[in-house]
């Protein structure tokens, strides 16, 4: 292990590229941010309430990422082949307590370019659809300042240079994501769901801050004296743990405190149950938070504070770790929970939490940036899916989201948003040449060739079974008999999932306008939706086909774009001693070649491998742990495919048999077979995991708690009051007796006596005789200059 | 150097002005008893000015006698009005206060 050359290589350093864009991302959360005030103060005047800021200001955002991505790669390129590439950091002093310095600002690397992208493209579409999806809702214009400050708040998070900023992006999300679930909050299920989720997340996101504070106190003296950051600074968090100076135990508490909050924001086992019930909020807000972007914070996190995570958790190591664990059963469970739901937006939900399980196990085992290329392509996909099924209830299934009630048929009437659900469906099961087969089979490759077969075994299963449900969901919906409202059918009102019927009209104020807006309905039927909808659609799913072709493995390496632009260079990097905190690091060496080390698990042949993440460097610091790449191999896909095949072709036989021909040895096999009866009951409860949470948690909780709490304040807090007032009313007649009547009152008097007692004395001096006042004036005049005079001399 | 002689003249003139302003009655000889205490004032700021070889005392010099022009102005124009209303300039019988 001792066999590393350190190899001083002046000749491949080459000055990194900069440029405005980078410079200047910063903006890109800033200017939502102000959308969003000018949408709170000034919207409702406006003529379109307030929505044209919001698509204009994200669109900005876009324009901003996009200027910022194709610099960076512009910088990426300026580099030689083993120079680490430096993030572009600004930073600004925030404020100061007793010597700590906070400070805001921005980090751009690979990572926060590809999420920024993402993030502003999704919400700038999704702002889009929602213009024509929201139509007319009682809280339109609150809508799109809601939307608008969640942007602001993931960019934030996405660009930020320490963990506070990160820390308020987060929190921000959590707060719109409260906001928009509960946008309909006159139905109490949706407020139920909204504080549901509120609370949920915040049970994982004190994990969050108690990781900060950990990695602060941990890592702060040597970040100072190191690199003359602060120990919430990313760069220095991230040196830090692969210096080889963290305490193990320390650095593993932190690790898990981080992933409790990445279970709760990402929807993890056995925190998952908030997100299905998140879907009572309007479908955009599914789309943009609770399947692209938001619920990835998580996997963002994990993926940004890797070095804590691969030192703390050991990974790559001999065993498997809490992260791959939790990720595999979110993984399985999930997808099961997929085939028993009937609301389409409760499948997608779950479909989300089954695929962000995947990222999960992909940074788990290694597989840095696979599972970054997941959350790039899941982006697309997943949000074309939600749009999809929000076109569906928005023109054709009259605002019902349920498939076995309200929807089957409507290939023939939505053939755009058929053609989309059928791209993004595919890309989602991992079919060859759609974008989630890059990036998911990727992931599971990876996790194999790191050694975990365990992991890459229920990663094939989870791939059956995605393809399995999804497949069910596209029969239900698009195939077989139209039902209910598909068919054309308008008197089911009563019938409707409560928060479904909400969805676009807002709160119907009357029964009246409904009915109008149903005349508008029924004298179509089901049939495409506009332009404003479909175009969202359409983009999203031509990203859909095309996104994977941006690390295309299969294809060899010059396709892997994302691999060179996006993923941290494991290299040594030799700083110069620092400016103070505050100033952006200069780096001034680094390229190091090193000889592969022989005990490395899988290390390929021909690379070279630095010691960063494996052993402390002797010299310098490592920004970024050294991680595998697996080598591709068709055989590997095939089989994979072939899973996914199967998947599709078993569910398609059974949807047709159950669902269309009503097949007699099928239907009601859950009551007459036991072992069908018992998982049937287990998946229709969601494991009783909600069970367990509301009667066992909140009730034996919450309500002794509260019961306590109760008791405590009528007790004891009110009996303090009680005698706090008496002892205070005493204390009160005695100052008002003998201070402030006394003491006060008195001191008031004289001195008006006083007053008036020296007017009286001086009065004679007025006498209006002009000589008089002049005498006076010169006497005053002489004395002062004789005092002059004395006190000069 | 003559300079003690020039502020002793400053002092008699000064002197001279402020017996005028505290005893005369007469209104406009209080305004030329003031013009006599600014001229020696100016008196002794030429006075030091030549002994120290610098211009800022004529300069100031001459910025008293632009101030002394505008007070004489201000100053007659009230002893006018005074004489119009009450045909009398005799500064005692212009006090209605009872101190």
């Amino acid at each position: 292990m001792t066999s590393i050359a350190l190899v001083a290589a002046s000749e491949v350093l080459s000055p990194l590229d900069g440029g405005w864009f980078l410079d200047n991302a910063w903006l890109a959360p800033v200017v939502p941010t102000i959308g969003f005030f000018l949408i709170v103060l000034f919207g409702k005047k406006l003529p379109k309430k307030g929505s044209e800021i919001g698509v204009l200001s994200l669109a900005a955002s876009l324009v901003l990422a996009l200027g910022a991505a194709w610099q960076w790669i512009a910088r990426v390129g300026s580099a030689g082949e083993e120079q680490f590439v430096s993030p572009v950091v600004h930073t600004w002093t925030w404020w100061q307590a007793g010597g700590v310095q906070f400070t805001i600002g921005q980090h751009i690397d690979g990572l926060s370019v590809i999420v920024l992208v993402v993030v502003a493209f999704i919400s700038t579409l999704v702002q889009i659809y929602s213009l024509e999806y929201l139509r007319g809702d009682r809280r339109y214009t609150h809508f799109f300042a809601a939307l608008t400050l969640f942007s602001a708040g993931m960019l934030a998070m996405v660009i930020a240079e320490d963990m506070i900023l990160f820390l308020l992006g987060w929190e921000i999300m959590g707060l719109c994501s409260f906001m928009l679930i509960g946008h309909w909050w006159e139905d109490g299920a949706n407020s139920r769901a909204a504080l549901k989720a509120f609370f949920t997340v915040r049970t994982g996101d004190v994990g969050l801050l108690v990781g900060i504070a950990m990695l602060f106190f941990a890592a702060n003296d040597w970040t100072t004296s190191n690199l003359g950051l602060s120990g919430f600074s990313i760069r220095g968090i991230s040196a830090w743990a692969l210096s080889g100076e963290p305490n193990s135990t320390v650095i593993l508490l932190a690790a898990i405190a981080l992933f409790i909050a990445c279970i709760g924001k990402s929807g993890q086992f056995p925190l998952h149950t908030w997100l299905p019930d998140a879907m009572a909020g309007p479908t955009p807000v599914s789309s943009l938070l609770h399947s692209s972007t938001m619920v990835v914070a998580g996997v963002f996190l994990v993926a940004r504070l890797y070095p804590v995570f691969f030192t703390g958790l050991d990974i790559l190591g001999p065993s498997s770790n809490v992260i791959m664990i939790i990720a595999a059963i979110t993984i399985v469970i999930a997808a099961a929970l997929a085939f028993v739901q009937t609301d389409i937006k409760r499948v997608l939900a779950y479909s989300t939490v089954s695929q962000l399980g995947y990222m999960m196990l992909g940074l788990g085992a290694g597989a840095w940036l696979p599972a970054v290329f997941h959350i790039f392509t899941h982006a697309f996909f997943k949000a074309c899916l939600f749009l999809c099924a929000g076109s569906i209830s928005h023109s054709a299934s009259h605002h019902s989201f349920d498939m076995k009630k309200d929807m089957g048929g409507l290939r023939r009437h939505m053939p755009i948003t058929f053609a989309s659900w059928v791209v993004s469906t595919l890309a989602l099961c991992g079919v060859f040449p759609f974008s989630g087969f890059f990036s998911k089979d990727e992931i599971i490759d990876n996790v194999g060739a790191n050694g975990y077969s365990l992991f890459m075994v229920i990663g094939l299963g989870g791939a059956f079974l995605t393809a399995a449900y999804m497949t069910r969901a596209t029969y239900l919906t698009f195939f077989g008999a139209p039902r209910g409202a598909a068919a054309g059918e308008h008197d089911a009102h009563a019938t409707h999932d409560a928060h479904d019927s909400h969805d676009a009209h807002g709160a119907h104020a009357t029964h009246a306008t409904h009915a109008t807006h149903d005349g508008h309905d029924a004298h179509a039927g089901p049939h495409e939706s506009g332009p404003l909808i479909t175009v969202p659609i359409a983009i999203l799913a031509v990203l859909a086909i095309g996104a994977g072709l941006f690390n295309a493995t299969p294809f060899g390496e010059s396709w892997e774009y994302l691999k060179r632009w996006v993923e941290p260079r494991a290299v040594v990097v030799v700083e110069p001693r620092a400016g103070g905190p505050g100033e952006s690091l200069v780096f001034s060496a680094t390229a190091v070649t090193a000889t592969p080390i022989a005990s490395a698990p899988s290390a390929e042949e021909g690379h070279s491998k630095s010691p960063c993440g494996s052993e402390a460097p002797s010299e310098g610091v490592c920004f970024a742990p050294q991680v595998n790449h697996a080598k591709f191999k068709w055989s590997k896909a095939l089989l994979s495919l072939a899973i996914v095949f199967a998947g599709i072709a078993a569910s398609w036989l059974l949807s047709v048999a159950f669902y269309g021909r009503r097949d007699p040895r099928l239907v009601g096999l859950t009551q007459r077979n036991g072992v069908a009866r018992v998982g049937y009951r287990l998946l229709a409860n969601k494991y009783y995991l909600d069970d367990l949470y509301e009667r066992g948690v909140v009730a034996n909780v919450a309500g002794p708690i509260s019961r306590a709490a109760y008791w405590f304040n009528q007790n004891v807090l009110d009996g303090i009051l009680h005698m706090v007032a008496r002892v205070a009313r005493s204390v009160a007649t005695v100052v008002y007796r003998d201070i402030d009547q006394r003491l006060v009152d008195g001191a008031v008097n004289a001195s008006a006596d006083a007053t008036k007692a020296a007017g009286t004395t001086v009065q004679p001096i007025q006498s209006g005789c002009v000589g008089q006042y002049g005498a006076l004036l010169f006497a005053t005049a002489a004395v002062a200059a004789l005092v002059f005079v004395i006190l000069n001399t | 150097m003559l300079t003690s002689q020039f502020l002793l003249l400053g002092a008699i003139l000064f002197c001279i002005g402020v017996y005028g302003v505290i005893a005369r009655k007469n209104a406009v000889l209080v305004l030329m008893s003031i013009e006599l205490i600014l001229n020696s004032v100016n008196i002794n700021l030429l006075a030091f000015a030549l002994r120290n070889g610098s211009a800022d005392g004529h300069t100031f010099a001459l910025y008293i006698i632009a101030v002394a022009a505008a007070e004489v102005g201000v100053g007659l124009a009230l002893v006018l009005l005074v004489y119009r209303n009450r045909r009398s300039i005799s500064l005692d019988e212009l006090s209605e206060m009872r101190g």
